[in-house]
């Protein structure tokens, strides 16, 4: 196990150099000079001057790059031009929000993917397994900022249930916290229910033609036993794993599902930011992003071995 | 006897092409979705003739004016007719998942190829390039090129099909990998063909089913970050009409005008089932297993 582990972080050193070159990169992206660029509608020389100094444009390539990582390593990931504070603060504040949205959605995909899954193997091939493939289409084609719009409508205006944006954190007022964040959870843990979904029924219709369960029914045991004791907990050993890595994938649909419902998260700050030519916060979000989902992925390879015993050796 | 032997005959004869759209056609889902994609392409290139009004024009008179018979899908904040912006904003959706996929497939296809066929240090150089690429959550790292190069439709497709690459280098040096050592291969590579002949014309052609597969599913992915992006304000521009812009307009005037947001967003999550209704039958076509 610990040489396993020692194997995947040694792999993971070459990976989070070449994203660190990656996002060193976008910033060569910017037309003309990148520090009349940073500066947005400032064209004070004094200004320019600074920027220059402080991302040392006027330095060759390999050195800026050397002075960025130099400064991500020791938690610097610069300041934001607009905010005038560091970038790292901001993350700081932000991920708690996406972070509730996050686990939220992962908790609702889990209960209606595992559960539509489970039922529609076990009813293969009749209309009720039909119909929850037909949901998992539509959960995988719908857009999740069309499906926020149209859920903001009937829950929001038209019914008058929820509130159409805004956010409460959950020390606040808890149930306030969980009106606020509920539509925007399912919206965000919709396509990732559709793919646990299909993930679990072919899984599940692995483990049900195989020989230990045919083994449980020849014993004569009850079919609710059989499948939900034997071919389910075996099924779902993947399933697991890809709860683990889709967390990554969940923080990029955020972007969409914090806009829509004017939640001030990560995804929200990457965006504001934009707009705002902010783009010491584009470099140090996409960074942290990215190495979160590196983390998840290592988390994730760990968690299945832990879980298969068969890999443990 | 005879009819069987004729029978046999008659599918040795038939191109692997040929059987791939013999299989693909039985598929009901699958020709839905060819239908509704050829009926969103013919929209897009006669969008000229089909639309009842300029897509651009606005009319202070008929400002979110409901559904009627003048405006069937009715009008939005400026008075413009939305069945003619939707018509004319399958183009945009259209180009974003073609384009986008094709600079995917035109960068990914020969890295991979690379990448497989070459091996040793250029392999391991490519995978940790491909590795870290792929840890950039797709719409972020999207998000991140498109602000860096300026929004506009033609940048948001460089963006897409830049960050969609990865994939194809990755699919393409796995299928390669599988393939270089069948015999075939290895034929080929014993009458002194040259390792670039042997990629093209012995590798390519038995890797293409994976790649079509894989490029049908990228572009109903490509057309969501396309009307992502736009819904963001980093694709195509106003006044010119795309579905994701469109359903930025309309979440303002969602107590007002409901159906400013049905029509658009209806147009892009059709598109998107179809190409993914089409990749799924073609994964089953063109799965060897099926044969």
């Amino acid at each position: 196990m610990l040489l396993f582990l020692g194997k995947r972080l040694l792999q993971l050193l070459p990976t989070l150099f070449f994203v660190s070159l990656i996002i060193f990169s976008l910033q060569q992206l910017l037309p003309g000079d990148p520090a009349l660029a940073m500066a947005g509608e400032e064209r004070d020389p004094a200004v320019l001057e600074q920027i220059r100094r402080q991302y040392r444009l006027d330095q060759p390539l390999p050195v800026q790059y050397v002075y960025w990582v130099g400064g991500v390593l020791s938690g610097n990931l610069g300041e934001s031009m607009r905010l005038k504070e560091p970038v790292l603060t901001l993350i700081a504040q932000k991920f708690p929000v996406t972070l509730q949205l996050a686990l939220m959605a992962i908790l609702i995909s889990l209960v209606i993917g595992v559960s539509a899954g489970v039922i529609s193997a076990v009813k293969k091939n009749t209309p009720i397994d039909y119909a929850v493939n037909l949901v998992a289409l539509w959960g995988i084609s719908t857009p999740n900022f069309w499906l926020g719009i149209m859920l903001i409508f009937l829950f929001a205006v038209y019914l008058g249930w929820l509130p159409a944006s805004g956010y409460v954190g959950p020390l606040e007022d808890f149930w306030l916290s969980l009106k606020t964040t509920i539509l925007p959870a399912f919206v965000l843990g919709n396509s990732f229910a559709a793919v646990l979904m299909r993930h679990t029924r072919s899984a599940m219709l692995q483990a049900m033609s195989s020989d230990y369960v045919r083994t449980a029914r020849a014993k004569g045991l009850a079919e609710r036993k059989v499948v939900l004791k034997h071919a389910m907990r075996n099924a779902l050993t993947p399933v697991v794993t890809l709860g683990a890595l889709e967390l990554g994938t969940l923080l990029s649909g955020a972007v969409l599902t914090e806009q829509v419902f004017s939640i001030p998260g990560f995804g929200k700050l990457i965006v504001d930011s934009v707009f705002n030519r902010d783009y010491a916060v584009v470099q140090g979000v996409t960074l942290v992003t990215a190495t979160t989902y590196i983390l998840l992925n290592l988390l994730a390879d760990i968690a299945y071995v832990l879980i298969n015993p068969r890999l443990r050796s | 006897m005879a009819v069987s032997e004729a029978l046999a005959h008659e599918l040795a004869e038939e191109s692997p092409g040929a059987r791939a759209w013999r299989r693909l056609v039985k598929r009901k889902g699958a020709v839905v979705g060819l239908i509704i994609i050829a009926a969103f392409l013919a929209m897009a290139v006669l969008a000229p003739v089909l639309a009842p009004y300029d897509p651009i024009q606005q009319s202070w008179s008929t400002i979110r004016k409901p559904p009627s018979q003048l405006h069937w899908f009715g009008t939005d904040e400026s008075g413009r007719d939305l069945l003619s912006r939707v018509i004319f904003g399958a183009r945009a959706s259209l180009l974003a998942g073609v384009v986008s996929i094709s600079i995917a497939l035109g960068l990914g296809v020969p890295v991979g190829l690379l990448a497989g066929y070459g091996g040793a240090w250029i392999d391991a150089l490519i995978s940790r390039i491909t590795d870290a690429m792929l840890a950039c959550p797709f719409l972020i790292l999207a998000i991140a090129l498109a602000a860096f190069l300026g929004p506009s439709l033609q940048n948001a497709m460089i963006a897409i099909g830049v960050t969609a690459t990865p994939i194809f280098v990755r699919l393409t040096r796995g299928q390669v990998l599988a393939v270089k050592v069948e015999d075939y291969v290895e034929a080929a590579r014993a009458v002194g063909n040259p390792p670039v002949r042997i990629a093209l014309k012995h590798i390519l052609p038995n890797i293409l089913p994976a790649l079509i597969v894989q490029a049908t599913i990228s572009v109903a992915t490509a057309i969501i970050a396309e009307a992502s992006l736009s819904f963001l304000g980093l694709g195509q521009q106003p006044p010119a009409p795309s579905w994701g812009s469109m359903l930025n307009t309309a979440q303002r005037f969602l107590t007002n005008a409901p159906w400013m947001a049905i029509w658009p967003g209806l147009a892009i999550f059709l598109i998107v089932l179809s190409f993914n209704m089409v990749g799924d039958g073609l994964r089953d076509a063109l799965d060897p297993k099926e044969r």
